[in-house]
């Protein structure tokens, strides 16, 4: 407080340090100090008893044990895919509740994509359990059908995983799409088509141009949230669902590990803060802006 | 494309299927989570056996407990009004001052500090968990060397998880309230200022009611989303697990039909607050 160090606090001034310490207190204690407590326990190692040295042994750790950088890369890939498959069956959608459907018929159908998410993740994923094992719902279907000669397990597969988290992740593409493509001006779609573009080549030059900030939020909040996810890959995933989220649970709760999970969530943290970054810069836009618009 | 240019009918029907499928692929797991939780077998598997309502009335201690009679389940649910009640507090109160802060007050480094602000929400909240709980552990340590304290709070249990839900949800308030504040007319407080009322008289008459929607709002979402939180949860949580944490480890285990009846409950309860949110003015308090 640059006015309150030149003269005796006002009351203003008093006011404003009572208004920010909760602020303060908030994301020192809770945000800033313990990420910095972590970053110190993954750069350290035991040298005896409660005594440590600096060290990389940790990061070490991950680069030759081949199970864990290949979960890394696993779940980064996965998430990737998973991102862009969100994007895509979310386009269409986005597009008909912001352009096509009208009035109560476009409020309707954004009110029943939000639904699923008042409901929490636990809840979702026991549906999809339920549909897809190999007792479920799903394979007793497809045996009435005629399709397969008996049930199929559906769970425990990589799409299964890929299914679920593109489940859990539309509503966040959705929204920011729908803002985004809701102020396009209809005119200018209407002017290339007069001037003969198809309709690849409007959503080439002109939509997607105008949509690119609702694209960059939701492609950045779904890959953080399935980054992020555990519930959905350990559960549809089944035991070996290979997800880095399960890994820094193990290592932290399961092998008391702490040292080796600090590690861990660090380079989760580093990956998933390079990602934001770089669709950032991809875009061209600020961090601000991009969280303000969801 | 749009209405106004010629659309093929290929492309309507098209557009049509897609959005049904769409909805198909929404609705289709809680669909079927809801059925099962009145089928008349012990797994929430086809086929049909019948219609019960066992899986929540039941109290046969040998063979089917309903919901309301499964202590461990109901004991979880209170868990969970708990830590929700002590997040939806924290969050709204600390959203309001830093809403209060970050539109009225000018100072160096504002910028910095609403950015920083933000900065939970990218976080995963698995690395949220953890690097409280080794924070945490860290100055309970601490006192306990230097000062031979034992600090039960913190340790793994509510408290921590409080503050860990805490530590992101009080961003999504901060944001939802500061957005509100930003559309109030300053002149009105002026007004009351000018016709003599005090700082607190007036805040309590002009502001207080002007944000009371999205207080409402803000408050319901933080309840809403420290009902569902998981990640943060799982990481922090001690001996007394919240519903979430329950329901995972059972559907680990295999679930019984109970889990559908709760989930049942669970969806009835999401449909009411929604409503309820929804009613409340039409701005929508959401981010």
């Amino acid at each position: 407080m640059a006015d309150a160090a030149a003269a005796p606090m006002s009351g203003a001034g008093w006011r404003k340090a009572l208004l920010m310490s909760p602020a303060l207190a908030w994301l020192a204690l809770l945000i800033v100090l313990p990420h910095a407590e972590l970053a110190v326990l993954s750069f350290r190692e035991q040298a005896g008893l409660r005594h440590y040295v600096p060290s990389l042994s940790h990061y070490r750790e991950f680069f030759h044990e081949p199970e864990y950088w290949h979960t890394f890369v696993r779940t980064a890939w996965m998430s990737i895919v998973a991102t862009f498959a969100t994007l895509c069956l979310a386009f269409p959608i986005a597009w008909v509740i912001a352009k096509i459907a009208r009035g109560r018929a476009a409020a309707w159908l954004f009110l029943a994509c939000m639904i699923p998410f008042w409901i929490s993740e636990t809840v979702r994923t026991l549906g999809w359990m339920i549909l897809l094992r190999e007792t479920g719902v799903l394979p007793a279907v497809l045996v009435k059908l005629g399709i397969v000669a008996h049930p199929v397990e559906l769970l425990y597969h990589d799409t299964t995983i890929m299914v679920g988290l593109i489940y859990n992740s539309m509503l966040f593409m959705i929204v920011p799409l729908v803002s985004s493509l809701e102020s396009l001006d209809n005119a200018l779609i209407e002017a290339a088509y007069d001037l003969g573009a198809n309709g690849l080549t409007v959503l080439r030059k002109i939509v997607i141009p105008h949509a690119a900030p609702g694209i960059t939020a939701g492609c950045i909040i779904v890959f953080m949230l399935t980054l992020g996810d555990y519930i959905t890959p350990t559960l549809l995933g089944g035991k070996d669902s290979g997800w880095f989220t399960e890994q820094i649970y193990t290592e932290f709760i399961t092998r008391f590990d702490w040292g080796q999970g600090a590690a861990f969530g660090f380079l989760l943290l580093v990956l998933s803060t390079l990602i934001v970054i770089a669709g950032l810069k991809l875009s061209g836009q600020r961090f601000g802006d991009v969280m303000g618009r969801t | 494309m749009i209405p106004s240019l010629p659309r093929p009918a290929w492309l309507r029907a098209a557009t049509a299927l897609y959005v049904a499928a769409f909805l198909g692929f929404l609705f289709l797991p809680l669909i079927v989570v809801s059925v099962f939780a009145f089928n008349d077998a012990p797994y929430p598997a086809p086929p049909w056996h019948g219609f019960t309502l066992d899986w929540f009335f039941a109290n046969d201690p040998t063979g089917r407990l309903g919901m309301f009679h499964d202590d461990e389940l109901m004991h979880s649910i209170w868990t969970s009004c708990k830590v929700g009640i002590w997040v939806t507090l924290l969050s709204v109160l600390v959203g309001l001052v830093n809403a209060l802060l970050l539109e009225r007050h000018e100072f160096r480094g504002k910028q910095a500090l609403s950015i920083l602000m933000l900065v939970p929400l990218v976080i995963p909240g698995v690395i949220l968990g953890i690097s409280i709980l080794a924070f945490a552990s860290q100055i309970a340590q601490f006192l306990n060397d230097h000062f031979d304290l034992y600090v039960r709070f913190l340790r793994p249990g509510l408290p921590l998880v409080v503050l860990g839900q805490f530590s992101y949800i009080a961003t999504i308030a901060t944001l939802t309230l500061r957005a509100r504040l930003s559309r109030f007319d300053r002149t009105l407080e002026d007004a009351a200022l000018n016709l003599g009322a005090s700082n607190a008289a007036t805040f309590r008459t002009i502001l207080l009611p002007y944000l009371r929607p999205a207080l409402i709002g803000t408050a319901m979402m933080a309840f809403l989303l420290s009902f569902a939180d998981f990640n943060t949860t799982l990481m922090l949580v001690g001996g007394n697990p919240p519903l979430t944490v329950l329901m995972y480890g059972r559907m680990h285990e295999g679930a019984t039909p109970v889990l559908n009846a709760v989930s049942v409950f669970l969806m009835a309860g999401s449909a009411l607050l929604a409503i309820a949110l929804m009613r409340r003015g039409p701005r929508r308090a959401s981010a």
